[in-house]
């Protein structure tokens, strides 16, 4: 047994040095899936604009299962395919377990910013800046001085958006009131539209007419409830406008298709291990501004953005991340 | 907490009690026949499915209810297989329903509409719409009755006041008619039927077949009237606060209206933590909200408020002497 291992191994070893060369890169999604309209359909959309502009292929595996984790990044590192991409930070165990045992494969995680290991690229996100740029939009798109904020499961990811969020709005107008509900406390929070719906209709009630959704699948029922009382909503991670064009005031941005690309692009020559913060500098977070909500921003609102976007680039404007003491100074939970 | 917020919360409370209300007495008719039914969950979700496919697809709500009904009653119908017919386990049955559907349903609309397992979102004519009732608009101005009448009252989808009305409508049928006293008899005691010469197949069945219409009306409130088209995994959890609710209601009627009005409550303040606190006084967390029904439930069945009693022979196949 241990010599057939062996011979496995060594074979696994033969093809990856010979594919070093001209090694494929490979993409693998978290749970949730390729075309989940938000996180793991962005990366996917970074691939294919890769493929697309270089005419190189990649390979691409969907986890459909915890216990697979492992396996597939292991079958793809044995593939001899380089760099993986792997998303989601559920994802940092399998990298744990799997990238010491091949160093010359190169690995990125995507939202993951504590692992140590000199063949891992950990990509993680300023979502608190991108949030707090729509924070300032919903404010001033805001005429009731009430704006409103949804999250799906209560866990720090969220409260960051929430914080973001808060301290943009209040950087607009300091006395405008800020309600922020979460959907619940477990996964099921993710994929409650109906529950979405009524948290908008209930922060509706109290003033709200702009709503930010940061809820994945719970987030469809909130913009839904949202355009169907004529109120605005904010969209997360993709560029939602789409969706009720004219209704929805904005998306915030996350460029995991960015962030996906660049590794691609990068190569296995390219390369470099550690922490890359996306942030507004790099075009990692942002807003999203197209043709379906052109008429809801208008030139004032986006030189004021811009204008806090070039100064939190440059250092002069500070959001405080939720991370930084488990707090937020904007908003109590 | 001004009459305003009331009538809000209240509005919501109706909202959010209706699905519960259909799937509460879908499970009632079927648990009063002897046939126990978990799988209500899964019927909730594999109708609110096909009632969003199919009104995305052809744009009407009607083609919508109605293969939200078919999707719903064939659930039903594997149930009542495999536990009238095959005696098998309903408990069993019943989880197997739930898993084919949170399964089956992210399936086929993914491979239908490519959008992960998403129906996409509904037009207008493809969902049911809020009816305003006579006179709603000139009442609003007159308080607390005309502003009751104008918000609480009007203004509802279809299928909400379709639900309120099922409740007379079910009551009468179990209590007051031959067919409701065999259907009861047969989940107390389906050997006395069966000697009284009724067949106690057909009977369960007829339960079974009124559980999927019912529970499917739940479903497609869901998809095309809270919300406009399908999400997985949408109906998070409201079969099984109906079950509680219909434990709550010892299998009554009347009772599960209040159950379902009462849990939805519950839900509808843990939507407004600063009523809440304004009224009490004291923060209280909205998880608590909204684990109170299941806290109620258990507390019934210890036993401490009352009794909860179910049909002797529920959950149990009939078997013919032979």
């Amino acid at each position: 047994m241990s010599l057939f291992k062996l011979a496995v191994g060594s074979a696994a070893g033969l093809a990856l040095m010979a594919g070093a060369a001209f090694a494929e890169p490979a993409l693998m999604y978290d749970l949730g899936g390729k075309f989940d309209k938000s996180f793991n359909e962005a990366a996917f959309n970074g691939a294919k604009r890769w493929g697309e502009d270089t005419g190189n292929s990649y390979r691409e595996i969907e986890v459909t299962a915890e216990a697979q984790r492992v396996q597939f990044a292991t079958r793809l590192a044995e593939g001899g395919f380089n760099p993986i991409v792997v998303l989601g930070f559920q994802n940092a165990a399998t990298i744990e377990e799997v990238a010491p045992k091949y160093p010359d494969t190169k690995f990125a995680i995507i939202d993951v910013n504590w692992l140590d290991f000199p063949n891992v690229r950990q990509i993680s996100f300023a979502e608190h800046e991108g949030s707090y740029l729509v924070g300032m939009l919903a404010a001033m798109a805001s005429e009731t001085d009430t704006v409103g904020f949804i999250g799906g499961m209560d866990v720090p990811l969220i409260r960051h958006f929430a914080c973001g969020y808060a301290q943009g709005a209040k950087a607009v107008n300091p006395d405008i009131n800020v309600v922020a509900n979460m959907t619940g406390t477990t996964p099921a929070a993710w994929n409650d539209p109906v529950k979405g719906g009524e948290l908008t209709k209930a922060q509706i009630s109290q003033g709200a007419d702009v709503v930010y959704a940061a809820a994945g699948g719970t987030g469809v029922g909130v913009l839904q409830a949202a355009a169907d009382a004529d109120i605005l909503s904010i969209g997360v991670d993709s560029n939602q406008n789409y969706l009720h064009p004219g209704e929805v005031l904005t998306s915030m941005l996350k460029r995991v298709d960015n962030a996906v690309y660049d590794v691609f692009e990068k190569g296995v020559e390219g390369f470099e291990a550690g922490v890359t913060v996306m942030g507004l500098g790099n075009d990692g977070v942002g807003y999203a501004l197209d043709e379906h909500n052109a008429s809801l921003i208008s030139d004032d609102m986006k030189a004021a953005v811009d204008t806090a976007r070039q100064q939190i680039i440059d250092g002069e404007l500070n959001v405080v991340a939720y991370y930084e003491n488990d707090s937020c100074p904007a908003l109590d939970f | 907490m001004d009459f305003g917020t009331l009538l809000q919360i209240l509005d919501t409370t109706v909202r959010l009690a209706t699905p519960l209300l259909f799937a509460c007495l879908a499970g009632l008719v079927s648990e009063r026949a002897g046939i126990f039914d978990i799988g209500l969950e899964g019927k909730l979700l594999a109708a609110a499915f096909f009632s969003a496919a199919f009104a995305a697809v052809t744009g009407s709500v009607w083609v919508g209810l109605l293969a939200g009904i078919l999707a719903s009653l064939a659930l039903s119908l594997i149930h009542g297989l495999a536990s009238i017919t095959f005696r098998g386990n309903q408990l069993i049955s019943g989880v197997a329903i739930n898993f084919l559907a949170a399964g089956l349903t992210v399936l086929i609309a993914q491979s239908w509409f490519q959008q992960g397992g998403r129906t996409p979102s509904l037009a207008d004519d493809a969902r049911f719409q809020e009816i305003t009732l006579p006179f709603a608009d000139a009442f609003s101005g007159l308080p607390y009755i005309g502003q009751s009448y104008s918000e609480l009252f009007s203004g509802h989808s279809l299928l909400v006041y379709v639900g309120f009305l099922t409740v007379p409508l079910v009551w009468w049928v179990l209590f007051r008619t031959r067919f409701g006293l065999r259907l009861r008899a047969v989940g107390e005691n389906p050997a006395a039927v069966d000697t009284a010469g009724v067949s106690v197949v057909r009977l369960r069945y007829a339960a079974v077949m009124i559980c999927g219409v019912l529970c499917g009306l739940g479903g497609i409130y869901l998809a095309t009237g809270l919300q406009a088209g399908f999400v997985k995994d949408m109906s998070s959890g409201r079969g099984f606060i109906a079950l509680a609710a219909l434990i709550f209601a010892k299998w009554r009627p009347w009772y599960a209206l209040f159950a379902c009005l009462l849990f939805g409550f519950f839900q509808a303040l843990s939507f407004r933590p600063d009523v809440v606190e304004t009224v009490t006084t004291v923060a209280i967390p909205g998880q608590l909200l909204d684990a109170l029904p299941y806290i109620l439930t258990v507390v019934i069945l210890a036993g401490f408020v009352g009794k909860a009693v179910p049909p002797r022979a529920g959950g149990e196949p009939y078997v013919k002497e032979r």
